[in-house]
């Protein structure tokens, strides 16, 4: 059945449609009924309940929270239980660690003052504020269309249809999606959100910025042995096991009841296409700084998700007829601090607020131009733009150097100047990779089953569901050029950036073919980014599928 | 007719569990609850007997803490009417279950009473069947299929080895296994009328029936890691392992 013998959907008017329950969209939520109770406001979230799709490692700067709900610390269930208390950071080699003395960090970087929690949480904890505020919140529903209207702004969006086959015809219990129309939408879908990808692309958002930029980041979550575990201690690592050419560290936090989230980060600008995320994590696991704090312990979660790293200079233009970008749809996370909900929050919570005199002042379906004119010089653009060269700085001088003159740019940037004034992140990252003949395949060493772990039992710790009989949600545009350029240039690095075995060259020759385990996805997007030949697209599966993400 | 389907806040079908390091129960802290799948199946075909013009009021009924409103919001969704809410903390034995559930069904007085043949938390199997003991009404477990026929009921039951029917005289208890229907994908609109249907709150204690445990849990402990398995090389060295090692035949 194609598109137009489909019943017409059934469309309804709200005030204001947010896609995706993150801390951007929530915020915004909570801050549209704060100012402007009597507005309709209503979250569609992909996710099968509020958190299941968030992962951050997560130290949180309570800036937002505190903006958003000033009366928070008095809640008593709030989810901001561990205060950081010791805040570590090393240089690592494959077998020594070396700290780096407090003072020499920028004061930027310090960690005082925020805490270690599962952003997963927060953001169940604030969608019981945004309910209880009048905020309809609708989890299981992926927002799978932009809709336009005849003067080309965005009018609102519409949910996927639900019990479609495989064959893309519908099934019994077939459910057509609904159109939410609004007068304002707010896409807060995080990094490489597949309909904030289209209203960039329509709107032509990212002229005249730098290319965005990401990195994937992997976290288990583990239940360690007490007398290994220091609440309020949080380690940072750059160095081993990644080489001086590729950008990534480490994170590792200890909270909760004798929990430590440890997760690895890689800058997707990499050049060698052996390189395998998922491994680096595993190996780095294995050095004795990390071990001794793991051992005997448990990994009870695991998960995955691409991460904004272009800040300042690659945010694209976040308004547009109709609607804006807010959270990591549009990128603020701050690269060497290692956090961007508090900016996820705090541009919801300003977006919000444009939002709602533009309400006030009967406007609809415009430009919120107030928005994209005050960012860059709110709280968000002041942290930014202070660490702006950090990752300039690291990709193009390497770890050793451009980590220290990254560190030497925050601290002229914290005395107001900078000796480099703005430098560009350069290429887009699926054009990083280079030939796979150039370099020698990486020997990971081979999962324990203990400390360290392979891809499939990883992913059955991130909880992942998809109904097995819908549509792949994966699109290779063109399987002929994927197979010349991803697989005869770069030898399919597709196997080992995804975190979740979702791609798989099979065969020799004339049988080669490649074989997408959409079921296994954990929807972190690296595919849409890191693809060298620009063929995949990742769209929005049927809502309620993906991981389940607790504690994360 | 009226009829009346309990519902269980259960832990997710595809959610994690972990016992507890003191294996004094599972860890449910960030897990994610939802409807119990069989009872879904009950909710459904309620709806669909209701659609068929068998049934006039679905009437949903849940026994758990403060939260399990939101299951009753999910039958809601798929079509009952209105829902009762019995409040009580801690986990309820299947008998303490039936006794409440008799209380409220000598109240409502419906004709056909549907529930899921068990809940996969515990998995007991018994609430349906204990119900029907305490009521004196004819029952049909394990349902695939069912048809309303004047005053009687009649429902093809999975038995060991194919399918048994029966008919039972109303007003009955049908318990449900998981081929008698898929359910529905609940719409949009569907959910967000369901916020507004009434739901009736109550407490345990107020339906003075005796709750004491008859069980004790001594411990929870997770099923033993499997081994990894070897390769043999030979059928000859297969058979020698499975008599002298493994010792089965």
């Amino acid at each position: 059945m194609s598109p137009n013998e489909l019943p017409a959907r059934e469309a309804m008017e709200f005030d204001v449609i947010i896609v995706g329950a993150g801390p951007a969209g929530l915020s915004a939520a909570i801050r549209l009924k704060q100012v402007a109770p009597e507005c309709s406001v209503v979250i569609v979230e992909k996710g099968s309940e509020v958190g299941a799709h968030i992962l951050s490692g997560a130290v949180i700067d309570p800036i937002g929270l505190d903006r958003l709900l000033p009366d928070w610390r008095n809640d008593s269930s709030h989810p901001l239980r561990q205060a950081v208390k010791t805040d570590r950071f090393y240089w690592l080699t494959k077998r020594r660690a070396v700290r780096l003395p407090n003072w020499f960090m920028p004061p930027l970087m310090s960690n005082h003052g925020n805490f270690v929690a599962s952003l997963g949480d927060v953001c169940r904890w604030l969608a019981t504020k945004a309910e209880s505020l009048g905020v309809e919140l609708y989890p299981g529903f992926a927002a799978t269309e932009v809709l336009y209207g005849s003067r080309g702004e965005v009018r609102g969006v519409a949910t996927g249809d639900m019990g479609v086959g495989k064959d893309g015809q519908p099934k019994p219990g077939f459910t057509r999606g609904i159109e939410l129309r609004g007068k304002y939408t707010l896409f807060a879908e995080g990094a490489r959100g597949s309909l904030t990808k289209a209203v960039i692309a329509k709107y032509a958002l990212q002229q005249d910025r730098d290319p965005p930029k990401f990195g994937i980041g992997l976290k288990e979550v583990w239940q360690v042995p007490p007398e290994q575990h220091r609440a309020g201690l949080i380690q940072h690592t750059f160095g081993w096991p990644l080489d001086n050419h590729t950008g990534g560290g480490s994170f590792l936090y200890h909270w909760g009841d004798n929990l430590v989230s440890v997760g690895f980060v890689v800058h997707l600008n990499y050049h060698n296409p052996w390189i395998s995320p998922f491994e680096e994590l595993q190996r780095f696991k294995t050095h004795p700084l990390v071990r001794s704090t793991l051992a005997g312990g448990k990994r009870i979660s695991y998960g995955a998700r691409a991460i904004t790293e272009g800040g300042w200079q690659s945010v694209p233009k976040l308004t547009f007829p109709g609607g804006a970008l807010i959270g990591c749809a549009g990128g603020f996370v701050n690269v060497p601090r290692i956090k961007g909900s508090h900016n996820a929050m705090l541009s919801g919570i300003l977006a919000a607020e444009k939002v709602a005199e533009a309400l006030a002042a009967s406007r609809a379906n415009d430009e919120l131009e107030a928005y994209e004119a005050s960012w860059r010089t709110s709280d968000i653009g002041r942290d930014l733009r202070k660490v702006r060269n950090v990752k300039p700085l690291w990709s193009r001088f390497g770890t050793i150097i451009g980590v220290g003159l990254g560190g030497l740019d925050m601290w002229t940037n914290t005395l107001g100047f900078s000796l480099f004034g703005t430098l560009s992140h350069g290429k887009p990252d699926n054009q990083t990779l280079e030939p796979a003949s150039k370099f020698k395949p990486i020997a990971y060493p081979k999962p324990d089953g203990k400390l360290t772990f392979d891809r499939l039992s990883s992913v059955f710790l991130s909880g992942t569901n998809h109904e097995a009989d819908q549509p792949v949600h994966l699109h290779v545009a063109d399987l002929e050029s994927e197979k010349r350029i991803e697989h005869d240039v770069f030898a399919g690095p597709s196997n080992r950036y995804c975190p979740a075995g979702v791609y798989e060259w099979v065969g020799e020759g004339a049988d080669l073919k490649l074989v997408i385990n959409a079921q296994n996805c954990v929807h972190c997007k690296t595919c849409d980014i890191k693809d060298p030949a620009g063929n995949i697209t990742w769209t929005a599966p049927q809502g309620g599928g993906g991981p389940n993400y607790t504690q994360m | 007719m009226k009829i009346l389907v309990p519902v269980k806040r259960v832990v997710d079908a595809n959610a994690h569990v972990r016992v507890k390091a003191d294996g004094s129960g599972v860890d449910l802290s960030g897990v994610k609850m939802s409807i119990n799948p069989f009872d879904e199946i009950a909710v459904e075909e309620a709806t669909r007997l209701k659609e068929k013009g068998s049934a006039a009021e679905i009437v949903c009924v849940s026994i758990g803490p403060a939260e399990a409103a939101e299951v009753l919001r999910s039958a809601f969704a798929i079509g009952a009417d209105r829902g009762q809410l019995v409040i009580g903390e801690g986990d309820l034995e299947p008998l303490a279950v039936a006794k409440i559930l008799k209380a409220v069904i000598e109240k409502e007085n419906p004709q056909l009473v549907i529930l899921g043949k068990q809940a996969i938390d515990y998995d007991n199997d018994q609430t349906g069947q204990m119900l029907a003991g305490l009521l004196g009404w004819p029952q049909a477990t394990f349902a695939s299929n069912v048809t309303i026929e004047g005053d009687q009921v009649q429902v093809t039951r999975e038995v060991d080895g194919g399918h048994q029917t029966v008919r039972l005289r109303l007003p009955a208890i049908i318990t449900c296994d998981l081929r008698l229907n898929t359910p529905r994908f609940a719409a949009l609109p569907s959910i967000m009328k369901a916020k507004k249907k009434p739901i009736e709150q109550k407490s345990v204690d107020s339906y003075g029936v005796d709750l004491k445990p008859r069980l004790q849990v001594l411990k929870l402990a997770e099923p033993p890691r499997r081994k990894a398995g070897i390769k043999v090389k030979s059928v000859t060295e297969l058979l020698d392992k499975l008599r002298n090692e493994a010792g089965v035949i």
